[in-house]
């Protein structure tokens, strides 16, 4: 599998050519560099994936973990050392085949999004590098590598959003989510110091005597690790740079911000799951509670958001929250049972990537054709853009968990391990899951039916987009319909060992009746085009809706505590020591040098018969000395 | 008759201290280069008498006297022709005057 390091090396070539020549190249040229670099990855990853199924499986009936290339890059003893290098299991090649395919299909849009845009091919420089980096997080062969990569996913993120940067909003939010997630990989950094500290090793199977002895620290170490996981992937109460971040260009959205980036963390967990299973089943349950309670939060919250990239956001969070409340009900019991988590999540991961990036390449088009973020700029739709409606509809089915698409298998694998973990936790999330449906319908009622806004579409009829932009749209939309239907248990399970997923009727059954009524709901309250029903939900509990729509006063909690107790009761008084006794001491120092200098400036008069006299003077000092 | 070797060593440590009092307070380049020889020859002197008195058989001390005045006539050479230039260009040999160089 030596190929393999084809996949890092493109695009990060492509990302080179593209930033040191891309000014002189013309936007076709520079997208189809980019395009065609991405077109090699998603081949050579295809390849892989089926190179690597295909492989017999071991004796004990797993997959084997291959590792193609693997160097020391940083040795600190014989034990601990950097390694960088490309470890193909089933989540990295399963995670390479979703990344390479969105990847190239945000690549094919964005030509038609982006067309004329100003800095088009800098766009394309950002998205390879965004690539390179993201590629190589997943097939990091330890977490130092994995590390590195983290960091960089978060640079191209910041780039990337900040990428109309005439735009305050844009620049605002660039530097929050780059600030947020760096504060979080605080927590990340000081984990991977305290696991190599006690395991002597970076990699993620340390030696079984250091596990023996550091296992009082693992927990603690897998904590701070998901406190990283936890600020990339946007759980609460670090989820607040994702909404800010739909600033960005949609495709960027679609590729970052809702299929590769923010489901780092739940990689990262899913990558450290071995240790977590054995070693601190207590986290991995807080990871659990932290993801239901930010799926409920973002879920409430998407309900009545009306930036249509917002609604999104918000249901990316509260998605990604399902996948982290799926890996944490896992537990150490035999077969697939308390490993059927696992699989949901990674399940989950995979379908979520396809659907929510053509829920965000959809959103792209129709804010191609009204020129707005807002709701209320839409309405009746569906007749402008076929194609985009039809596409979308799929997507918010597939989202709902409505049968046969492909959200509908995840999800219910994922309700399936949350009842077995504990039926209030199965509940909880069947009500997210319908409350899913509800705001994903209002959504679609809003942009698609409804009123149509006539004074701002006589000015300017919406179309449907160009087929650069369509076209992803369809095959995104054809991988949803069909993704469901892949025998998921046969790669990737939690005990590596295959089995055929089979439907839990009871559960299946229940998440399709919430989902219908959910859908029910939505439709009663949404299709029509006046919406009585809402408005008085709205004027009946002001407060509540004003709360949700503020997004229950996050941003405001943070201000406050960062401007109203960090700055003032930490920052402020460290400043004046800084600038008074640091600074102080310092200009002291400068200061006397400089005095003395000024002292000691006559006597460089120059003359040398002075210099003489002192010189003479020294002589007969020396000689007195030595006579007496 | 013979003169006692006090003697000599008397007028060369006139001849020196005369020649640092004028290396010190001459102005002139020309007198700070006549006080330089009236060092030099001091020690010439004191070469001189010291192989005289003290090693009658050898004669390195000699030698050195006749090193020391060819070097002093090089050395002279060289500071008038340094001391002839300066004049051409500022005019003067006072060492106050000459200070176009200092920083």
């Amino acid at each position: 599998m030596e190929y393999t390091i084809l996949i890092l090396l493109l695009p990060v070539l492509s990302f080179l050519v593209l930033a040191l020549a891309g000014m002189k190249m013309s936007h076709r040229v520079a997208g189809l560099i980019g395009t065609l670099s991405l077109c090699a990855v998603t081949v050579v990853s295809y390849l892989t994936a089926y190179a690597y199924f295909a492989m017999p499986r071991q004796a004990d009936g797993t997959f084997a973990q291959l590792m193609p290339y693997n160097f020391e890059w940083l040795p600190f003893t014989d034990a601990l050392h950097i390694d960088m290098g490309i470890l193909l299991d089933p989540i990295s090649v399963m995670m390479l085949v979703v990344i390479s395919t969105v990847s190239f299909m945000v690549h094919i849009y964005s030509f038609g999004y982006m067309k004329g845009e100003r800095g088009f091919q800098r766009y394309y420089a950002f998205l390879s590098l965004f690539t390179f980096s993201m590629l190589g997080l997943v097939v990091a062969t330890n977490i130092f590598q994995m590390y590195v990569f983290w960091e960089l996913v978060g640079v191209s993120s910041y780039l990337l959003i900040g990428f109309y940067y005439t735009k305050p909003e844009a620049i605002a939010a660039s530097k929050k989510a780059f600030i947020v997630t760096r504060f979080a990989d605080l927590g990340f950094l000081i984990g991977i110091l305290i696991y190599g500290y006690y395991m002597g090793t970076f990699t993620f199977d340390p030696a079984q005597e250091d596990l023996m002895q550091g296992a009082l620290m693992l927990p603690w170490a897998l904590g701070l690790m998901f406190v990283g996981g936890a600020g990339k992937s946007a759980m609460f109460p670090l989820h607040i740079w994702l909404p800010d971040a739909m600033e960005g260009p949609t495709p960027v959205s679609a590729l970052i911000h809702a299929a590769t980036m923010v489901v780092a963390g739940v990689y990262q967990v899913a990558r450290l799951f071995p240790l977590y299973i054995a070693y601190a089943p207590e986290t991995l349950h807080i990871v659990a509670y932290v993801g239901a309670f930010t799926a409920f939060y973002a879920a409430s919250v998407a309900c009545v958001q009306s930036d249509i990239k917002r609604v999104l956001a918000f249901s990316t969070i509260s998605q990604i929250g399902f996948m982290m409340v799926a890996l944490g009900v896992c537990t150490g019991m035999p077969s697939h049972e308390g490993g059927l988590g696992y699989m949901a999540s990674m399940f989950h991961l995979f379908t979520h990537a396809m659907f929510k990036a053509l829920l965000f390449l959809g959103a792209g088009c129709i804010i191609h054709a009204v020129h707005s973020n807002e709701m209320s700029a839409m309405g009746g739709l569906r007749k402008y853009m076929p194609v985009t409606h039809i596409t979308f509809l799929i997507a918010c089915l597939a989202i709902s968990g409505i049968p046969p698409f492909s959200g509908f298998f995840s999800k219910d694998e994922i309700l399936t391990a949350c009842f077995a973990f504990s039926p209030v936790m199965g509940w909880v999330m069947t009500v997210i899951a319908g409350m899913t449906a509800f705001y994903m319908f209002r959504l679609y009622y809003g942009i698609f039916w409804g009123t149509e806004n006539k004074a701002l579409h006589a000015a300017h009829t919406p179309h449907e987009s160009p087929l650069t932009m369509t076209f992803p749209l369809m095959v995104l939309a054809a991988v949803t319909c069909v993704a469901g239907f892949i025998p998921f248990g046969h790669f990737v399970t939690g005990d590596g060992l295959s089995y055929d997923i089979h439907l839990d009727s009871t559960v299946a059954l229940t998440s399709c009746v919430v989902a219908v009524v959910a859908i029910a709901l939505a439709t009663f309250i949404y299709v029509r085009d006046r919406q009585p029903v809402a408005d008085a939900l709205a004027r009946r509990f002001p407060r509540l809706h004003e709360a949700a729509y503020r997004r229950f006063y996050m941003d405001e909690a943070w201000l406050f505590v960062t401007k109203r107790i960090i700055f003032r009761m930490v920052s402020t008084p460290l400043a004046w020591f800084d600038r008074h006794v640091v600074d102080g001491f310092m200009n002291f120092l400068a200061w006397a040098t400089n005095a003395s200098a000024e002292e000691v400036q006559p006597m460089q008069s120059g003359r040398i018969q002075a210099y003489t006299v002192w010189f003479l003077c020294g002589i007969i000092v020396l000689t007195l000395l030595l006579m007496l | 008759m013979e003169i006692h070797v006090i003697s000599y060593l008397i007028l060369s440590t006139v001849m020196m201290f005369a020649g640092i009092y004028g290396f010190f307070t001459r102005r002139n380049l020309l007198a700070i280069l006549i006080s330089v020889e009236l060092m030099l020859n001091a020690t010439n002197i004191n070469f001189a008498v010291f192989n005289r008195y003290l090693f009658p058989g050898v004669l390195e001390g000699h030698f050195f006297t006749l090193f020391g005045i060819a070097i002093s006539a090089a050395e002279t050479a060289v500071a008038i022709a340094i001391m002839i230039n300066v004049y051409r260009n500022v005019r003067n040999i006072q060492t106050d005057d000459i200070n176009e160089m200092k920083g």
